[in-house]
């Protein structure tokens, strides 16, 4: 069963992050592979405009697991990737993320949706069960992750990048609130 | 009829140029490491039936050279989802070599649900691959290599084996950081 929220009845109004801002920037991280299970707070603003740029190489993944591994494994050559996805596939993507990103030390970023999230709300406070417990879960196994919700929190999104690959360690982008098309 | 995983390994290796990356899973990679130590051999594939996974890395970021998946079924079994992300993926330079011996091996040797049933073969076909083939039988299979081992992927070639000569199982080699920068050495190293 998907948990839904219950308490966006008179949130207040929001700002959403553009999805072309966020793109760019993972063009200026110089990434031009993307694999990707869809994930519905990312698909209009991010999926569907990444499967239309002749810049991106978009490969579809059947689960998420697979993306664990084939980005770490381009990355032997310095091929950069994110891994797009959903919380429910991060949560099942987990052991893969323990062994191939924490225990073998492999630059794997990763793009997750938080679905269900009251877009006015921080994660850790939903209402939504899958959706709280995702930071605490990231702390846990000393993930390095960060939010992008709010216009402007793209901006981070290169020198995380270049983190990553340089410590050769994951980073989660935590995407809080459905990116605009534009 | 079956073959003897060593041999199956032996008549593979003339076949495997310098220049290939070979990503091969529990015992078969011991075995493979013991027959055939080289830099552009992958080890570190995790667990829980990632290897495909990290063949279909390989092969998409390296489109000039060819990536061979030594598999086993049980693996397989775990990630069966990726027959069709790599056939759907487009690579031509991926060939998946699964060394089929029905049991979860070095957990015990249990075997695998639907151990006389599973259709290896149709699988990797139904899936999308270019090609799919089996043998149990070693001098077939060594007959038929030149026939398909240079021909574009996704290619599937399922072999029925049993464990030959008990290679060693070194975990903290293919679980260590030396076995990556090895790895990562290789890619450095001039053609």
């Amino acid at each position: 069963m998907v948990a839904t929220s219950n308490s966006t009845v008179d949130a207040p109004s929001v700002p959403h992050p553009s999805g072309a801002a966020i793109l760019a920037a993972i063009k200026a991280a110089g990434v031009r592979e993307v694999v990707a299970v869809p994930d519905i707070v990312t698909s209009d603003g991010l999926l569907w405009p990444i499967s239309h740029d002749p810049d991106f190489r978009l490969t579809r993944l059947c689960k998420e697991d697979e993306g664990v591994s084939i980005c770490a494994a381009m990355s032997f050559n310095g091929t950069r990737a994110v891994l797009m996805m959903q919380q429910t596939g991060l949560m099942d993507s987990l052991n893969a993320i323990r062994a191939i990103g924490m225990d073998y030390e492999m630059p794997v970023v990763m793009l997750v949706g938080l679905q269900g999230k009251e877009p006015h709300l921080p994660p850790e406070q939903s209402s939504v069960y899958g959706v709280r417990i995702v930071q605490p879960v990231l702390r846990a196994m000393e993930i390095s992750h960060s939010l992008i919700e709010a216009p402007g929190d793209e901006a981070h999104i290169p020198e995380a990048v270049d983190r990553a690959y340089a410590l050769s360690r994951p980073h989660i982008f935590l995407v809080g609130r459905a990116p605009e098309a534009s | 009829m079956t073959i003897p995983r060593d041999q199956a390994l032996t008549a593979l290796a003339p076949h495997v140029r310098d220049e290939d990356i070979v990503v091969a899973v529990y015992q078969t990679n011991f075995d493979w490491m013991a027959l055939n130590s080289r830099p552009l051999n992958y080890v570190a594939v995790g667990a829980m039936g990632q290897a495909s996974s990290h063949g279909l890395g390989l092969a998409l970021a390296n489109p000039d050279r060819r990536v061979f998946v030594f598999d086993g079924d049980g693996s397989l079994l775990m990630n069966l989802g990726s027959l069709v992300t790599i056939a759907g993926s487009g690579v031509t330079n991926l060939h998946h070599l699964l060394f089929a011996n029905r049991t979860y091996e070095v957990n015990g040797a249990h075997p695998l649900p639907a151990a006389d049933k599973v259709d290896f073969e149709g699988f990797a076909r139904a899936a999308g691959y270019r090609e799919s083939r089996s043998f149990s039988d070693l001098e077939t299979f060594r007959a038929a290599l030149p026939g398909f081992i240079d021909t574009p992927g996704p290619q599937m070639t399922v072999l029925e084996i049993v464990p030959g000569a008990p290679y060693p199982r070194d975990y903290a080699y293919i679980h260590g950081a030396e076995a990556r920068q090895r790895f990562r050495d290789a890619f450095k190293a001039p053609r």
